[in-house]
């Protein structure tokens, strides 16, 4: 605890107790503003200071603007620093206000100082006032031709503000180029930085409705500027090398040699104490050498040794950092960290966040290796004081012995958790049980006696309450008390808070009913009139559910709450591997730390620079993916009325079968609006005007008839190296995506896909690469126009389980996308997908 | 690229708030720190937030450092490496200009670290993060806070060098304060700490040993001169592929095996592999702030965390030092005690001993004349990190 220090600092500002106090300030900076006294400047100092620290803790000084600008006049830099933060901080609320500072502000621009005209230049920048942008553009222009290299680094920086303040005069006044030119010739080196920062934000935000910026912006990724920035890399601040690199990452090099070539530059940036440039310089190594298999293994092992010592020489936050790169490191190469497990164990004064993510280091390597040592060290874990970390440590073992099909050992442990008769523990390990239960019944007679011997009255959390539940209930023929532990649970319905826990009861009890009917149907009873009377919509509804069922047909309520089950062999995992591989070209940066993608966590314009411009999100519907947006709980119930491989089928099923979900009908709506997008740039049939009047005029596309598809012709010969795939894939926007159904027969012949490939190839579309496994197949297809060089690049998702096809259609000419797509449709069509 | 920077107390009050950018709103200092303080993770309380969160859209980093929250807030999708190093170094500069690192000295100094701020970042743009660049461009004058209220140096006091004993207070000088020549001190410290991770099992067998080693320095001296600093010569880097668990003949002869070694900014390797000599132009590489240490003999139980805590003031070597301690529970148990009660956990310092044997060879100063002569402090301490033996 901090002693009360405020009352005992004299010289520090004390709170004002309310507007007294800014007026008395007001006047006393009046009287000092004329004053040519000597000392003046001291005494303004320490008024200055009083009003800056109100600022500080968000008392409303503005009123004082006046008088502050009035005060400015003075040739004490510690002063003129003062005021400038002052003004910047209250001309964005009193624009009228401001302009009172621009006389001085533009004087100072011209001082003899360079220090003082590089402050001056900065504030009058940081002013973000729309209607003063006129006299900012003349000191900026002057600033960025400087002879000092201080006014120069803050004149770019100038240009960046002055274009978020007013984009058109930033660009009208022609600064990008000006830049473009000073980042190849300055020899500052943050001068060149802050041009490249300037110039990505700028592009970059221009890119999404000008093509020329678009194209600046990836005239960036250049090979001349590429090489000219890496060959004076290490002249720049770490800082700047971080910018540098984060650039390099995105550069697409023509070849091996040059990959190698700018390898062996940055190798020793691998050395650096600064962790964010060691990840920086990873990125590099990782995303250069994707297409080579043999070389990225060996940068795995090449990163190792730093990355381990970046987590135990930083601070606990970065080593959080670097833990979750690791983490995602792991996840792809499982064997990378095998032999350096170790250095994931626990120490005893980490933070919480350092632990837990080793708990996830530790969990990953041993799915593959190690899996005893790991273990037993984790269930030391599950006896440490530290409460959250135990509950961890013990869903670890559990995400372990889910993994692994040799689970004798780890079964035991975690039955001798529960002998440790912590409550907490308790509660892990039965949630843990269950799911292990659900994927290795023949373990159920080991498990049942230990959880047989658990009193439900220690058992709070409902989690835990509620897979006791479902165990006594799926169980209740092996479990002696069975009936008798539920009884007594539906005779206290009323104490139990949690629905979850509720809707456990009534299905666990319909499920002791069908197998011991005489002893149960009394808790039944008791359980369907509470649950009917229940005030939780949910529990209600199940409970009238259950009892029509019951009233209904005996044998058929048991065929749909406990018909038998299938193990689960493969629990699903959170994230589709299309996230994960998004994620990791996103290295360095938040998306490894929240395990998300950007786009799941960051509005558009905010991805930064050079972020892949398409979005992701219809992914959802991968039939895995749309299982896990069913809750935790409701899943378990489901799966007791299906097998789990069903899952996602009385979804789809139901919904394919709605007519509005035919997708042919939005396809051809939208071929025919976009057709007439084409028609009205004009690029192609004359007819356009008066097709593009008829449909104005209100007549409708109906009556007319669709336009003819406008011919492209491919080339059959095309060639498209991978790499350049890759990048262009990256650069350019999706033009086009739809989704098909796809038919049993085309389901069929799926089971060889290289007949489809062929097929493809056959209509001069050629196939670059394939990937995934059933159900869900991924194709990336290109195509060239034959009269141009001209690309179409697809991305094509096949899953048969939904039967369903989703394309992406990327185009160099995104005007013919449209009749590209038509063609691709056809040779789908043709080859019975469709 | 960061929007805002500020610092909090530990009661959340705002210290020093910088908005780089606006784009983030007024109230996050609130909301970052509601969240920090109420952290709940899958419904527990009791988790402690981790460094990098996103609280609609704004993401939200800090570290903590002297008992304050150091903030960033920004909605890009950055590097949150970059953004932890840069906090870091934030308050490294402000240490190095104030002198000390307190609630205190940064609101008694809040003019100047803003104006540290402002050149430190531009339009959230990190511009330099050197001490020794940023001076041309700092004008105010550090008001130093009080030493006599700063908590005492501990272990730091121990350190002697033959007979001079080091001056304490010299870490907690500002690199610009007194800089009237003839006044200032030319002195140069040079650390070795060494931190050691150990876990023995509950038979006594070591289960993971590591050591966790930096060398630090600080200089006052004026004029940046080039240092040298000469390292064993039996100095090998790497292992070549074997794991760090496999032990082979490090020990002994006076040799020297890292696994791996990282190198601040400043250090030029050029005759490194030569002859294990790192060169430098004089700055503040790193400082050097060690905890208080143990008062006399005392044991006590903490109900809060479970913990008996036992602290011996000093032990000599070779000697050797016992506790008793009874364990009365509340209700009856039945599960496995001995696992219940451990690990226990040591945290010592050995003042001018390192584990791993790396030495400070020599430590050359480029002169500038025959009587310059400036104090060098070579320092060694080994520091339990986390030194646990399983019960």
């Amino acid at each position: 605890m901090a002693p009360p220090a405020r009352s005992s600092q004299s010289s520090s500002p004390s709170q004002p107790s309310g507007k007294g106090e800014v007026s008395d300030l007001k006047s006393q900076l009046r009287q000092l503003a004329g004053s040519r006294a000597p000392g003046v400047d001291d005494s303004k100092r320490d008024l200055f200071k009083k009003v800056i620290s109100y600022m500080t803790i968000g008392i409303d000084v503005s009123s004082l603007f006046g008088e502050m600008v009035m005060c400015s006049a003075t040739s004490d830099v510690v002063l003129k620093k003062m005021c400038y933060l002052y003004v910047g901080n209250y001309a964005k609320v009193n624009p009228d206000l401001a302009l009172l500072t621009i006389n001085f502000l533009q004087r100072d621009c011209k001082d003899e100082d360079p220090m003082i005209r590089g402050l001056a230049l900065r504030s009058l920048s940081s002013l973000r006032v729309p209607n003063l942008v006129e006299y900012l553009v003349g000191p900026l222009g002057s600033g960025l031709k400087d002879s000092n290299s201080y006014v120069r680094m803050v004149a770019v920086i100038g240009v960046l503000k002055l274009y978020h303040i007013s984009s058109a005069t930033c660009m009208d006044a022609d600064f990008p180029s000006i830049l473009k030119n000073l980042m190849i010739n300055d020899r500052d080196t943050q001068v060149v930085a802050n041009c490249l920062s300037t110039l990505q934000e700028i592009w970059t935000a221009e890119g999404s409705n000008s093509e020329e910026a678009s194209r600046e912006r990836d005239a960036l990724l250049c090979k001349p500027l590429i090489y000219y920035l890496l060959n004076r890399i290490k002249e720049f601040s770490e800082w700047a090398q971080c910018l540098i690199l984060e650039l390099v990452a995105k550069y697409v090099p023509s070849g091996n040699n040059e990959i190698f070539d700018i390898m062996n530059l940055l190798e020793d940036r691998l050395q650096h104490a600064n962790g964010a440039l060691v990840l920086a310089t990873i990125k590099v190594f990782l995303q250069l050498t994707l297409l080579m298999t043999d070389v990225h293994q060996q940068v795995y092992e090449r990163i190792k040794a730093p990355l381990l010592t970046l987590v135990s020489s930083g601070s606990p936050e970065q080593s959080y950092a670097v833990l979750g790169h690791l983490h995602l490191l792991v996840m792809r190469a499982p064997m990378l960290f095998s032999s350096d497990y170790k250095h994931f164990y626990c120490q005893y004064n980490e933070a919480f966040y350092v632990k837990k993510l080793k708990l996830e280091m530790l969990t990953a390597i041993a799915s593959e290796s190690y899996t005893y040592e790991i273990v037993t060290e984790l269930c030391e874990y599950a006896a440490n004081v530290d409460v959250p970390i135990a509950r961890e440590s013990i869903r670890a073992v559990g995400k372990i012995a889910l993994q692994q099909y040799d689970v004798n050992a780890i079964v035991d442990r975690l039955l001798q958790f529960l002998e440790m008769e912590k409550d907490y523990v308790t509660a892990e390990t039965l949630v843990l049980v269950k799911d292990l239960l659900r994927k290795y019944p023949q373990w159920s007679h080991d498990c049942i006696a230990v959880v047989g011997n658990i009193s439900s009255k220690n058992i709070q959390e409902p989690k835990a309450k509620a897979a006791l539940i479902w165990m006594l209930g799926e169980y209740s023929q092996d479990m002696q008390d069975a009936p008798y532990i539920l009884e007594s649970l539906a005779e206290n319905w009323d104490d139990e808070h949690s629905p979850e826990v509720r809707l456990h009861l009534l299905t666990a009890l319909m499920k002791c009913f069908f197998k011991r009917p005489p002893e149960s149907q009394k808790a039944l009873g008791i359980a369907l009139a509470a649950g009917v009377a229940d005030f939780h919509q949910d529990v209600h509804d199940r409970a009238l559910f259950y009892y029509r069922l019951l009233r209904y047909d005996i044998s058929i309520a048991e065929r749909v709450v406990n018909p038998p089950k299938q193990a689960v062999s493969v629990f699903a995992d959170p994230q589709s591997s299309e996230i994960k591989d998004r994620i990791f070209d996103e290295f360095n940066s938040l998306s490894v730390l929240y395990q998300k993608p950007s786009y799941m966590f960051t509005d558009k314009e905010h991805r930064g620079p050079f972020e892949f411009s398409d979005e992701l999100g219809n992914l959802s519907i991968e039939p895995d993916v749309s299982a896990q947006h069913v809750e935790a709980d409701d899943e378990d119930l489901l799966l007791s009325t299906s097998e789990k491989g069903d899952v996602g089928f009385p979804l789809n099923g139901s919904s394919y079968s709605a007519p509005s979900y035919d997708s042919s009908k939005p396809l051809t709506a939208s071929n025919t609006s976009s057709d007439l997008a084409i028609l009205e740039t004009g690029v192609h049939h004359q007819a356009s005007a008066s097709l593009a009047i008829d449909d104005l005029l209100g007549l409708g596309l109906s009556t007319t008839p669709a336009p003819a598809p406008p011919t492209l012709s491919l080339n059959p010969k095309a060639i498209l190296d991978p790499g350049t795939f890759q990048q262009k894939w990256r650069q350019l926007p999706v033009s086009l995506s739809l989704e098909l159904n796809v038919s049993p027969r085309g389901v069929a012949a799926l089971t060889a896909p290289q007949a489809l490939i062929m097929h493809m190839q056959g209509n001069s579309i050629h196939c670059i690469a394939t990937g995934g496994q059933s159900p869900n197949f991924k194709f990336f297809f290109f195509a060239q126009k034959s009269e141009e060089l001209s690309n179409f690049l697809v991305e094509c998702i096949i899953s048969t389980s939904s039967s369903k096809a989703q394309m992406k259609i990327k185009a160099d000419d995104q005007n013919s996308s449209q009749a590209f797509s038509a063609l691709f449709e056809t040779a789908l069509s043709n080859f019975g997908m469709l | 690229m960061i929007s805002q920077f500020f610092v909090l107390s530990q009661r959340g009050d705002n210290i020093v708030l910088r908005d780089y950018r606006g784009e983030v709103q007024k109230g996050s200092t609130e909301i970052f720190f509601r969240k920090v303080k109420f952290w709940k993770e899958d419904g527990q309380e009791e988790a402690q937030a981790p460094p990098v969160f996103n609280v609609d859209g704004v993401n939200y980093f800090h570290v903590k450092i002297a008992g304050l929250l150091f903030v960033a807030t920004t909605r890009v999708n950055v590097s949150p490496s970059l953004v932890l190093e840069l906090l870091q170094r934030i308050a490294r500069v402000i240490k190095d200009y104030l002198g000390v690192l307190s609630e205190e000295s940064l609101r008694k100094n809040f003019v100047l670290v803003y104006e540290l701020l402002d050149e430190i970042i531009d339009f959230g743009y990190v511009q330099s993060t050197s001490t020794e660049v940023l001076k041309s461009y700092i004008f105010n004058e550090p008001i130093m806070v009080d030493a006599a209220r700063l908590t005492p140096l501990g272990p730091a006091a121990i350190f002697m060098q033959g007979s001079k004993r080091m001056p304490g207070t010299a870490v907690t000088k500002s690199v610009i304060a007194n800089e009237t020549p003839g006044k200032r001190r030319e002195e140069i410290f040079v650390d070795i700490i060494e931190k050691i991770s150990v876990t023995f099992s509950s038979s006594g067998y070591i289960l993971t040993s590591e050591i966790d080693g930096t060398i630090q320095m600080k200089s006052y001296l004026t004029g940046s001169p080039e240092i040298r600093i000469a390292l064993n010569e039996e100095l090998n880097i790497g292992r070549g592929g074997r794991s760090i668990y496999d032990y082979r003949s490090s020990t002994g002869s006076g040799a020297v095996i890292l696994d791996d070694c990282n190198f601040h900014e400043s250090v030029r390797l050029d005759s490194f592999d030569i002859d294990r000599t790192l060169s430098l132009v004089s700055e503040i590489l790193a400082t050097f702030e060690l905890e208080p240490g143990a008062s006399g003999q005392t044991a006590d139980f903490k109900e809060a965390n479970k913990k008996i805590e036992w602290n011996l003031k000093k032990i000599i070597g070779g000697s050797e030092q016992t506790l008793r301690a009874k364990l009365t529970f509340s209700q009856e148990f039945h599960g496995n005690i001995t696992k219940e009660s451990g690990p226990v956990s040591m945290t010592f310092i050995i003042p001018m001993y390192n584990a791993s044997g790396l030495q400070v060879k020599y430590l050359q100063i480029a002169k500038k004349s025959s009587t310059y002569n400036p104090y060098r402090w070579v320092r060694y301490v080994t520091q339990a990190n986390s030194y646990v033996a399983r019960l």
